[in-house]
């Protein structure tokens, strides 16, 4: 177990470094230089001059490959460069915003799992009931909700009219400021994940070993609960690892609808004004993020199935 | 006259197929089996003999339901008793082995732990008790190095040792009657010989009667003393092993043994085509749109 | 081919999208763009205009009918270029092997590490907004899954009987690829072909709804959200229909997609029944 979750721990970095370096060349093809990109309000034209000062002190007047193991250097010393525009250093204004981040995604899955998970359970131990086909068609209509379109009527519904909860902001980490968003966010992993447990149950049930375990004369509650679940729970599992992606997207739109103090809107505003060295350090932040969540996942699945470690 | 351990009694089994209307599986079936007693159950896949059994089982899955006939086991009526009864019974009385050694073992849970939960189940013993029982019926059924085999997984063992498991978990109670469904089915044919024997040695030796279900007759052959034969959901033929296989009476049984390949019969009789029995298998079109039936399928012939 | 609801419902909510998007200009009683009047900014629902006006005075009907346009191109471009890509490098992956597999499979597994609307971001941030962009955007960003699906149908078909007939023929590799094996996977790449331009239109009205896509003052159902934030207490109309138009059209193309899943993969079906 432990020489596969190092083998796994190790996995991200290359990863890593591959994403790191297609951030960079994305950013390079750029047409036109950030600098004077920078400076231009779209109808004049920047000062040449202050354009030029500007380049070389970002040392964006470097060949590419220079500059790419500088900022392959920078990386490995936790140095992701120095905003265009605030001049502060990417690092900490990522640090200031990502706990508001990762508050609310945290907060958006408990909100699925706790909800989602139990209702597919529900659902596929009576297949064909009223709570079963309720279930099934609120699943693929929150798959097919816009989050930020339902955050928009929570808004209006819980904060406007009804006056029960903040409609936006974080609230100094108030827990009532983290209600809205989370559940917003929450719709579509708590829809996919309704569904993928139900369709697991209903796979778990079917098996032989099912069968088995009926002919050995336990109770229904004994199966479900002692051959069931945690077959079930192998696919649950991975379905969370796979959402924790489009979760991390999304929260980007809801950080900025009900304005988070996340990365997520960090990421949104510099991608406005272009700052490209906040941009490029979000963007790997949130795909370490997802990295890391995904092999804590795949360690939780080998805790389970015992079938994962072989190879 | 000794009582009959199981008696099956002009029993009914149908499909509803709507309009309160059902489609009948099996069309009166009777037949005893003995205490200690090997009967065996032979038919092609379809022909109801695994329906039986799970209708003995009290496992038929949903949409199938018995209609009309009897169970009667140690004299009761198995189709009488509530829920709760019958799941006493099972596992500890009546004890299953299945065809698929593959997929009948749970994936995630040790062998041994996996026959533990009879001793849990039926004898009221912990855990713990139930593991070291486990690791004796392991050695019971002639498992190498019991004690490590007891903590591995499923996917850990081979074909035949997994449905030696699966006859160590179905004998843990020892129960009075053992159905084995198609247990050598899916071995390779060397392995099958070993596993029969084992079942054949454990059920003398304990005194179990076993219901046996084959499509393959040299299985039924060397394991029971009296055979059925099930065909389109009758039982068409039974009598003492060596009494059918020398005077077959029912035309699908000749049909049968027929099809059946015999070493050294051309030296004796020269050479002779195997009879195939295609053309009297009735129009089963009805069945096969309602896909309960696919060929070794899993619903009903499972 | 078995018609059940999924099917049916989520193709009719399709083609009510795209006959909205084919008949705009024919169905739509004001321009979308041009008829602003601040006279008329935010008037609720009526018999004149359907859905109410915006803050600018435009006709929210007629503009959720040109945003059919939009939400449709970028749904079909995307999901043309995502199934492009996805089947041509999963195909050649599977059937050839080797370090060309070796290299696939390893951008794919890159291509998964970065949340799809995230790379849709950054290429955006590049390109600038604007619908071309987007369809580059969308079109690159979401292919992974497809050549996943393509590889593994390609290996499993590379050992099928017709397949290995054709080659002791002599075919050449990519006439088996295309007339061989490609013809026998489009059932499930179709279905995450459905499927995804669900996401492409969501994810559309997602960067346009934060101003990085479609740009006011053209009709886009996630740009004309932007606005609605400001005013959804005055005039949730602006907030409602937009949105309704989003969900209907995923919604018509998810049960559409899970419609074609179950009448392709019969093993589905009785699982079901």
């Amino acid at each position: 177990m432990l020489r596969f979750a190092l083998r796994r721990i190790l996995q991200i970095i290359p990863t890593v470094i591959v994403v790191a370096l297609l951030i960079f060349v994305i950013f390079s093809v750029v047409p036109g230089s950030f600098a004077a990109s920078l400076f231009s309000d779209g109808r004049t034209n920047a000062d040449p001059q202050l354009v030029a000062r500007l380049t070389a002190e970002l040392g964006l007047d470097k060949p590419l490959h220079e500059r790419f193991f500088t900022y392959l250097w920078d990386l490995v010393r936790f140095d992701l460069g120095t905003s265009f525009r605030t001049r502060l250093p990417v690092i900490q204004m990522i640090n200031e915003r990502m706990w508001a981040s990762l508050e609310l995604a945290a907060a958006a899955m408990v909100f699925a799992i706790v909800i989602g998970v139990p209702l597919g359970f529900m659902a596929a131990l009576r297949p064909g009931s009223i709570l079963d086909t309720v279930t099934m068609i609120g699943a693929v209509s929150g798959l097919s909700l816009p989050q930020f379109w339902l955050g928009l009527l929570m808004m209006m519904l819980f904060a406007l009219h009804l006056n029960w909860l903040p409609s936006f902001g974080y609230g100094g980490g108030s827990f009532r400021n983290l209600i809205l968003p989370a559940m917003a966010l929450g719709v579509t992993p708590l829809a996919l994940l309704a569904r993928t447990t139900r369709a697991g149950v209903l796979d778990v049930m079917n098996s032989d070993f099912i069968r088995t375990a009926h002919a050995k004369g336990m109770s229904e509650s004994a199966v479900v609960r002692r051959h069931v679940a945690r077959n079930a729970l192998v696919l649950i599992v991975t379905t969370v690892g796979l959402q924790f992606g489009s979760l991390i997207g999304q929260a980007v739109v809801i950080e900025k609808l009900f304005a988070w103090p996340g990365i997520g809107s960090l990421l949104v505003d510099s991608v406005a004004i272009r700052d490209i060295p906040v941009v490029q350090g979000t963007i790997l932040v949130i795909v370490l993020w997802f990295l890391v969540i995904n092999t804590l996942v795949d360690l939780l699945y080998a805790a389970i199935d015992p079938r994962i470690k072989q190879d | 006259m000794t009582v009959p351990l199981l008696e099956v009694k002009d029993l009914h089994v149908g499909l509803p197929i709507g309009g309160g209307q059902t489609y009948p599986i099996l069309k009166g079936v009777s037949f005893q089996i003995m205490p200690g007693e090997a009967f065996g159950l032979v038919g092609e896949s379809g022909s109801g003999k695994s329906v039986t059994s799970l209708a003995a089982m009290g496992l038929l899955k949903k949409p199938l339901r018995t209609t009309a006939g009897q169970i009667l086991f140690h004299g009761r009526d198995l189709l009488k008793l509530s829920r709760r009864e019958m799941r006493k019974l099972r596992g500890d009385r009546i004890a299953m082995i299945f065809q698929e050694p593959m997929t009948a073992l749970n994936p995630l849970a040790t062998v041994g732990r996996q026959i533990a939960e009879m001793f849990y189940l039926h004898q009221g013993k912990s855990w713990a008790e139930g593991e070291k029982l486990a690791v004796e019926a392991l050695a019971n059924v002639r498992v190498p190095n019991p004690d490590r085999r007891a903590k591995n997984y499923p996917h850990q063992m081979s074909g035949g040792l997994r449905q030696r498991v699966m006859i160590a978990m179905a004998l843990a109670c020892d129960p009075d009657l053992l159905i084995a469904d198609e247990p050598t089915t899916a071995l390779d044919v060397t392995v099958q010989a070993e596993v029969l024997r084992l079942i054949k040695e454990l059920c003398t030796e304990r005194g179990t009667a076993v219901l046996f279900i084959s499509h393959d007759l040299g299985v039924i052959a060397s394991t029971c003393q009296r055979v059925g034969v099930m065909y389109s959901g009758v039982l068409v033929e039974e009598n003492w092993t060596e009494a059918l296989f020398t005077d077959p009476r029912h035309e699908y049984t000749r049909g049968l043994l027929g099809a059946l390949p015999r070493l050294g019969s051309r030296s004796t009789q020269g050479r002779h085509r195997l009879v195939d029995i295609d053309s009297i298998i009735p129009d089963r079109s009805i069945l096969t749109q309602t896909r309960f039936i696919s060929p070794r399928g899993e619903g009903a012939s499972a | 081919m078995r018609l059940g609801f999924n099917l049916v419902f989520g193709g009719f909510l399709t083609v009510v999208v795209i006959l909205a998007g084919i008949l705009a200009p024919w169905l739509a009683p004001f321009d979308p763009v041009m008829d602003a009047n601040l006279m008329n900014a935010e008037l609720p629902p009526d018999g004149e205009f359907w859905f109410g006006t915006d803050s600018q005075g435009r006709d929210v009907y007629s503009r959720i009918l040109y945003g059919a346009q939009i939400s449709l191109t970028v749904g079909i471009v995307s999901q043309v270029i995502n199934s492009l890509i996805g089947v041509t490098l999963g195909m050649t992956a599977g059937y050839w092997g080797g370090w060309w597999d070796d290299l696939v499979n390893g951008m794919t597994n890159v291509m998964l590490a970065i949340p799809s609307l995230i790379f849709a971001l950054a290429v955006m941030a590049v390109l600038g907004p604007g619908l071309v962009s987007l369809l580059i955007a969308l079109g690159l960003t979401n292919w992974s899954w497809t050549c996943r699906i393509a590889r593994s149908s390609t290996l499993s078909l590379k050992s099928q009987g017709y397949v290995l007939a054709a080659q002791s023929l002599g075919y050449s590799d990519l006439r088996i690829m295309f007339t061989q094996i490609l013809p026998n996977m489009m059932g499930p790449i179709l279905v995450m072909a459905t499927l995804g331009m669900g996401s492409a239109v969501l994810s559309e009205a997602a960067l346009s709804f934060l101003g990085l896509g479609i740009q006011p003052p053209f009709p886009s159902w996630g740009s004309m959200l932007t606005d609605a934030r400001e005013m959804i207490q005055l005039a949730p109309w602006v907030a409602i229909f937009p949105g309704l138009a989003i969900f209907l059209s995923v919604l018509g193309f998810n049960l559409l997609g899970d419609g074609l899943r179950d009448s392709l993969d019969p093993h589905m079906r009785t699982r079901k029944a």
